[in-house]
């Protein structure tokens, strides 16, 4: 992904492994509207896959991957309902 | 409280089968001896393992000459897959292996350098279009151990020499065709532990790639475990025998371990629900620790497996899990036994919903 992406939640989940990040998101991702973007800022490397995961059973979209300032890879997922 | 249960772990090993446990005692006291001497022990011997390897050979459809016990699966899968490299023509000794091999053919793909990774689909399934034309040895697997889908082995035509890991389906399901060696193990069809299976195809050119060793077969090393042998041989024969039956049963009760688990809320149940091992099946559950699920379920008497990276020490998830893009947490394999009964599904499906709601109770979702 080309340049920083603003998001309108970021869950800090560094140094939880999983499944504390999906948790987070689970039980945060409402906070933003319809059409907001969260970040779920993780080094638990199962979040590369469950994060998507999530997003495909739970009706989300999956963005993509980018990374926070400290090089911390940071899931990016839009709230769709 | 419950009687203890069942165990549901056939996958990880199958409970030894009682075809192989009456031929142990029996070889035992006439298999000791080394069979490459000219003693009527040593012939003793030797006639017990020639008779161990006429039986496998027969029960695989494969030559007996074909057939080589070694002191593993993982040894047969190492042995196999990389006997295939040229190791003398330069580029030609790569090994391409699907993403979701057992950790024995990545580990041997690893070692001998250059390996790459073959993707699969959200089933877990190679696409043989995606098997590079160019790989020195390509590495697939008869059926995945995890998730329990089969893959399209027969539809390979590889340019390159073709290695099948076969322990995940030996003894449950025919060999496929098209390999050039090929691997089993038989503590998973209810022999002993300490015997693999390597079947390399007459006219195939193998090399040792390891020390060679003064044995019968020079294909394998270390003194033979003759006793071991013809027990898996005993047990293979038995599970060949019956298997038409039993495999329709366990179809059927992991049909049914599908259905009820992805009645649970925000469970997914993963692999090919049709073309796939009979007695297997994985499912994850959003936002539950497989390590907590697992410890739960043995709680209630249920001996389940659990591909989640919370239960691994590496904290890296399942590899097969991550190559399919499927949730990695909350991981649940559920394999079955020969003996495994309605009853004993029925108190698992019984329990399962509550373990999950509990757990997730917990962490307040």
């Amino acid at each position: 992904m080309a340049g920083p992406t603003t998001v309108d939640l970021e869950l800090d989940c560094r140094g939880m492994l999983c499944p504390v990040p999906v948790i987070h998101l689970g039980k945060r991702y409402a906070e933003v509207p319809v059409g907001g973007l969260i970040g779920v800022v993780a080094t638990d490397v199962a979040a590369r896959t469950d994060v998507p995961a999530w997003c495909r059973m739970r009706g989300q979209e999956y963005v993509g991957e980018d990374a926070a300032p400290d090089g911390t890879p940071r899931y990016l997922v839009r709230r769709l309902r | 409280m419950r009687k203890a249960a069942a165990y549901l772990d056939s996958a990880s090993s199958e409970p030894l089968h009682p075809a192989a446990r009456e031929t142990l005692s029996a070889a035992y006291e006439r298999g000791y001896a080394d069979p490459r001497r000219l003693h009527g022990p040593g012939r003793d011997a030797r006639l017990l393992l020639d008779n161990a390897r006429a039986v496998v050979a027969e029960c695989l459809g494969v030559r007996a000459d074909e057939v080589t016990f070694t002191p593993s699966g993982t040894d047969a899968v190492h042995r196999g897959l990389l006997g295939l490299r040229r190791t003398g023509a330069v580029g030609h000794a790569s090994v391409a292996h699907t993403a979701v091999e057992h950790s024995s053919v990545v580990h041997a793909a690893t070692w001998a350098g250059a390996a790459r990774e073959i993707p699969v689909d959200r089933l877990g399934r190679v696409d043989p279009a995606a098997v590079p034309a160019d790989a020195g040895v390509v590495a697939v697997q008869s059926a995945n151990h995890e998730v329990g889908t089969l893959q399209p082995v027969a539809n390979l035509h590889t340019a390159a020499p073709l290695f099948v890991d076969a322990c995940a389906s030996m003894g449950r399901l025919p060999l496929p065709g098209g390999w050039a060696a090929l691997a089993g193990s038989a503590h998973k069809w209810g022999g002993p532990a300490g015997v693999g299976v390597l079947v390399v195809r007459k006219g195939t050119r193998w090399v040792n790639p390891f020390p060679g060793d003064d044995r019968i077969d020079e294909r394998t090393c270390g003194f033979e475990n003759v006793p071991a042998a013809l027990a898996a041989a005993a047990a293979l024969r038995a599970v060949v025998e019956k298997r038409e039956e039993v495999n329709a049963r366990q179809f059927a009760l992991v049909e049914r371990i599908r259905e009820a688990a992805a009645l649970i809320p925000d469970v997914e149940v993963v692999g090919d629900p049709v073309e796939r091992l009979p007695h297997l099946v994985t499912f994850s559950c959003l936002y539950v620790d497989g390590e907590a699920l697992v410890t739960e379920l043995d709680k209630r008497g249920y001996g389940v497996a659990s591909g989640s990276a919370c239960t691994a020490s590496t904290l890296t998830p399942s590899r097969v899990l991550e190559a399919m893009g499927v949730l990695t947490h909350g991981n649940v394999r559920v394999s079955l036994t020969r003996d495994t009964t309605e009853e004993d599904v029925d108190g698992f499906l019984a329990a399962l919903p509550e373990v999950v709601r509990d757990l997730r109770a917990q962490v307040g979702l």
